[in-house]
């Protein structure tokens, strides 16, 4: 092989190379708008969402319960501060919390059953506070492409870092006193981490529903979703460490059914 | 070509302040004029040191979970220099930012001075691949930074900063008195497989260790491969240092390194299993990195860097004191033996 032919081949496979790089990059592009869309708008509904699906207010059900925690409960896990003299505040870990058997932090939404109905994306926003050197709350439910306003209470810098496997990962910090920042997610996602890289025991989770069909456990291990249709339903409970459980359940117009539910130690 | 021939009349004029070695095919002797220059040595003994810092640093920032917590890269909060509020993740990531920021500093010194000084032009140009080396590692750190820490990039800013540990160790070594002046005791190894091949054999497993470790720490693998490969790093150093300890105990410059090598692997195996049990067994629902699992952590990776350049120098010092003796070679090496 001559220099003439090699510089040839050279050429021809960096030109091959650079087709290639340019067809990934104009690909990653087009992949892109959504994901910035999602990131730049402050808040109401996606601009290109379908219309809302009508649901009478005079049929819509409501589904209530309490989740508990069969057997002892888990002792809370304890949190070090001292590497931040300001933060101060309850130095007890929340991944599992347990009072009297009922299970706090459990993310209840309906996951089946809805069929094709699209929801209107609610206009406020829902808070993420940072306190004491903690997410308030520790479980957060959020429509696609609703507002999550974030807060920073306290007298020290903390960094919001969600880790999401559907949506788009940021890293931003936030320093005492400064604006709320302004994000949504684009995508359904259930349990997606966020955690403060400065503070490593700041954790907390976001869970993105398509429907207005969700609720969280407060501390007596109760929730309630209400507005829901008349039909037959997939009801899940999802809790960070315990897993997840399903239930199935029908509700008629008016209805209010309680549907408990019960998770074991080791996600039973 | 012209030049070469004449290094090695002058070599054998002044052996003394001469070092002889073999070409890689070990072919040929051929002499290499080089000055022991203290300074110069005692400034790239420092540098590989400042290296070990700086991986020691690195290795905080993953242990505490704080490789995400300055968000900007190559500033931090927006500027250079200036100190951020030092508490929390923010302490370990800018300590890291800024002793690697040094460490670039002394290497670049350390590749001028060696352009300066070394008359072995390989030796200058290792000084400034030392150099692309470290500015990769710094440009793959803020990658890390600007991509969320993806697994394989975590990793490969983990590989590199060893590589570029066993170049400064490397340096250091060349620039040395011993390597300089002393001429090395050629004893030609006819076994199979070679001491040689074996420190190779002994590179390659634990690079493959480093990789599975870093893996693991970055998430992007689960333990076992990690704790599976150390009993073949265990087999194969312990056969090299064995090896090494046995046939050439004779060789200063051999039995040396294989008997830090061999210590270090057992320090590093009962290191292992203590992050093991803290991270693994003990540590997997911790509400945040505790002591133990940091200490050990940490340790472990402090001590697997020197284990690799460890058996990086042994591997030199191999090919330089015990080359494989390959037929066509060894009726002419041995006729120059005396020289080399």
């Amino acid at each position: 092989m001559n220099k003439k032919t090699s510089l040839r081949m050279l050429s021809v496979s960096v030109l091959a190379l650079c087709a290639l790089l340019l067809t990934v990059a104009c690909s990653k592009k087009e992949e892109q708008p959504a994901n910035n869309m999602s990131n730049t708008m402050s808040s109401g509904q996606p601009a290109m969402a379908p219309a809302a699906t009508p649901i009478d207010p005079a049929t819509v059900a409501t589904v209530n319960g309490t989740v508990k925690f069969d057997g002892a409960a888990p002792k809370a896990g304890k949190i070090d501060m001292s590497q931040d003299p300001a933060c101060k505040g309850m130095n007890e870990a929340e991944n599992v919390v347990v009072a009297n058997g009922d299970l706090a932090n459990v993310f209840v939404y309906v996951k089946d059953g809805l069929g094709s109905r699209t929801f209107d994306v609610p206009k406020d926003a829902v808070v993420l506070d940072q306190s004491g050197c903690k997410y308030h709350p520790h479980v957060l439910g959020v429509m696609a492409g609703q507002t999550v306003e974030i807060k920073n209470d306290d007298q020290t810098t903390h960094n919001i870092h969600p880790t999401p496997k559907d949506n788009r990962e940021w890293n931003e910090s936030q320093p005492p006193s400064s604006a709320p920042l302004e994000k949504n997610f684009a995508r359904e996602e259930i349990m997606l981490p966020v955690k403060c890289n400065q503070h490593p025991w700041m954790k907390m989770y976001i869970n993105v529903v398509k429907s207005p069909f969700y609720a969280v456990t407060d501390k007596s291990g109760m929730y309630e979703i209400k507005g829901l249709p008349p039909g037959d339903y997939t009801i899940a409970f999802v809790h960070e460490k315990l897993g997840e459980q399903d239930q199935k359940v029908t509700v008629g117009p008016k209805d209010t059914k309680t549907v408990d539910q019960s998770f074991k130690a080791g996600g039973e | 070509m012209g030049s070469g021939r004449h290094d090695l009349r002058r070599a054998f004029r002044a052996p003394s302040s001469r070092c002889i070695s073999l070409d890689p095919r070990g072919n040929t002797l051929k002499a290499i004029p080089a000055t022991y220059n203290a300074a110069h040595h005692a400034f790239a003994v420092f540098t590989a040191c400042a290296t070990l810092v700086v991986i020691t640093a690195g290795a905080l920032v993953t242990s505490n979970d704080a490789g995400l917590s300055v968000p900007d890269w190559p500033t931090s909060f927006g500027y250079l220099v200036k100190v951020p509020h030092f508490v929390g993740g923010v302490r370990y990531e800018w300590s890291h930012r800024m002793v690697a920021g040094t460490l670039v500093s002394l290497t670049l010194a350390i590749a001028l001075w060696t352009f300066l000084v070394e008359k072995r032009r390989w030796l200058r140009w290792l000084a400034v691949g030392a150099f692309c080396t470290v500015i990769a590692q710094a440009t793959l750190g803020g990658l890390t930074v600007l991509f969320f820490q993806p697994p394989w990039l975590s990793t490969a800013h983990a590989t590199v900063a060893q590589t570029f540990f066993c170049i400064a160790v490397a340096i250091a070594l060349f620039t040395g008195r011993k390597w300089v002046e002393e001429p090395p005791r050629v004893e030609f190894d006819s076994r199979h497989p070679s001491l040689f091949t074996l420190t190779l054999l002994s590179i390659v497993v634990l690079y493959v260790q480093l990789i599975l470790g870093g893996m693991f720490r970055h998430h992007g693998l689960s333990w076992w491969p990690h704790v599976l490969n150390a009993a073949t790093v265990s087999f194969i150093l312990t056969w090299t240092a064995i090896r090494a300890i046995s046939v050439y105990s004779n060789i200063d410059a051999v039995r040396r390194p294989a008997i830090v090598m061999l210590s270090l692997l057992i320090t590093q195996l009962c290191l292992g299993f203590a992050a093991f049990l803290s991270r693994v067994a003990w540590g997997q629902g911790a509400v945040q990195p505790e002591l133990p699992m940091v200490a050990s952590t940490v340790a472990h990776v402090a001590v697997g860097a020197l284990l690799l350049a460890t058996t990086v120098v042994l591997a030199i010092q191999v090919w330089r004191n015990v080359p494989v003796a390959l037929a066509e070679r060894v009726p002419q090496a041995q006729r120059d033996a005396s020289a080399a």
